[in-house]
């Protein structure tokens, strides 16, 4: 890209060069020994209120989701624990290790998708729809399950070009303000953007309690946050873009220890 | 794919280039108007975008306001009275004594001409942006009106 970009911009002047720099932005990634997690830029009050289960408001979803992991549904009435037995055991490490790769899809798929997969396969239920009560409530019970375990992504080597795909959003800039994420979370990670500290972009800890929603929310919900707030359009809930910009995300945060359910201002 | 998309920003932008001459652009403006012509000469656009100046205490309402300006997401700057001012880009106290009227026009207008690099928004321009919002499609940042009262406005920052 620069031997070309040099050539172009010198042939044809400053608003080719101008145009250019739209497309790709430079920036560095974080050495790994700087990687910190959203929590150590917070207050020590919201830090407190995330370590402390009985504060944590995020623990009330991972009990309705135990409930609903027990609970039969659907024509096949059946229930995840039918399947998959007690969560404490078969789910440790499955969100250390997600977004994972779908035979049948033959595309990557988070969390969410695999359960409402497990739903629309297996219970012959209806999918929960984006957002709801039920799946945040159910993904933060089984990502609740590798609380404390390394982020260690999927080394599946058939994710490579989506996460390649999802390295490329990150550098784009996008939107009528013209940012990539690189731009707030590579170079300017720990500074202000009007009154917020920008944090690395890490996912360690979705879903999570946002204070500004007071509720709980996804990491597609906070993706979508971050677009808009760049006036970009956001793509749906369930874009394979989302899925795409986790997988580089969690590869980014490799190390990193799972929170779920964190808590964020 | 972003190959693809890297050409066709060169194509359309060597198009422009080529058909407009030297600095010209043509555009919408939120009230679907021509975004206006205007001359760069050297690293300013030394004629109002508007035929005539800006009034000064509009442009600094629009350079504190979060929702048209928001300058000082990105920038601080001698406003006592805005709690949360950004440290991402360098202090606006005394840019009108390190550039002249004209600069700080191109600066508003267009800083990625400057600075290719520059995370700084072109608050006068529509062309090569991607997957812009539905509600912002077509529209620069500011009106030409409103950029040429954030230049009077910065004009007056002279300590
Ligand atoms: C203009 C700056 C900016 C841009 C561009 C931006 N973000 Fe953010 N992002 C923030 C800020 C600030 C926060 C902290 C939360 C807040 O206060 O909004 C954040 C939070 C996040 C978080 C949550 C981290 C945590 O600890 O929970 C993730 C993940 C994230 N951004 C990813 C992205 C991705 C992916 C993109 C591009 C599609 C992006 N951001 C673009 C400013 C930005
Ligand atoms: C997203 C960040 C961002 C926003 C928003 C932003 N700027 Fe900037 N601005 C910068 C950066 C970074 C620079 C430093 C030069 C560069 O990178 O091009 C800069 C430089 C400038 C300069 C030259 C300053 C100097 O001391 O040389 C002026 C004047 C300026 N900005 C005014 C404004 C005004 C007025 C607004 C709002 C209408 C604004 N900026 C919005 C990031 C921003």
């Amino acid at each position: 890209m620069t031997a070309c970009a040099g050539v172009a911009r010198r042939a044809l002047g400053p608003m080719v060069g101008a145009a250019l720099g739209i497309a790709v932005a430079a920036a560095a990634e974080i050495p790994v020994d700087e990687r910190r997690s959203g929590f150590d830029f917070m207050s020590r009050a919201l830090q407190d209120m995330q370590r402390d289960d009985t504060l944590n408001p995020g623990m009330l979803w991972v009990l309705e989701g135990e409930e609903l992991w027990h609970r039969k549904a659907g024509a096949g009435n059946l229930s995840c624990a039918d399947c998959h037995g007690e969560a404490t055991s078969s789910m440790r490490g499955v969100a250390a290790r997600y977004p994972s790769y779908d035979e049948e899809t033959r595309r990557p798929v988070d969390l969410q998708g695999r359960v409402n997969f497990c739903r629309t396969r297996h219970q012959q239920a209806p999918p929960l729809a984006p957002e709801s009560q039920e799946l945040l409530a159910l993904v933060a019970y089984v990502a609740h399950q590798s609380r404390g375990m390394a982020i260690a992504p999927d080394p599946d080597p058939r994710l490579t070009p989506f996460r390649d795909r999802g390295r490329r959003l990150f550098h784009e800039r996008q939107g009528q303000l013209n940012f990539s994420c690189a731009h707030c979370h590579d170079d300017n990670w720990g500074k202000r953007l009007g009154g917020s500290v920008i944090p690395q972009a890490h996912p360690t800890g979705y879903p999570i309690y946002r204070l500004e929603w007071q509720g709980l929310g996804s990491l597609q919900r906070r993706l979508r946050n971050c677009l808009v707030g760049v006036r970009a359009e956001p793509y749906p809930y369930d874009a394979p873009e989302y899925v795409d910009l986790e997988l580089f995300l969690m590869d980014r945060a490799r190390g990193l220890t799972v929170e779920t359910p964190a808590v964020r201002p | 794919m972003t190959g693809r998309v890297r050409l066709a920003a060169l194509v359309i932008g060597a198009a422009v280039h080529l058909a407009g001459g030297a600095g010209a652009e043509e555009a919408k403006e939120a009230d679907g108007a021509v975004l206006r012509s205007f001359d760069v000469v050297g690293d300013a656009i030394p004629a109002p975008l508007t035929g005539r100046r800006g009034d000064p205490d509009r442009g600094r309402a629009i350079v504190v306001s979060r929702q048209t300006g928001l300058c000082l997401l990105c920038h601080s700057g001698p406003f006592p009275e805005e709690p949360f001012q950004g440290t991402l880009a360098p202090d606006l106290r005394g840019v009108g004594s390190r550039w002249s009227e004209g600069q700080l026009r191109l600066r508003i207008v267009d800083p990625g001409r400057l600075n290719p690099e520059t995370i700084m928004p072109s608050y006068y321009r529509t062309d090569h942006l991607r997957q812009v919002g539905r509600v912002w499609q077509g529209r620069p940042v500011l009106t030409a009106e409103q950029v040429e009262d954030v230049v009077a406005f910065l004009t007056t920052l002279r300590d």
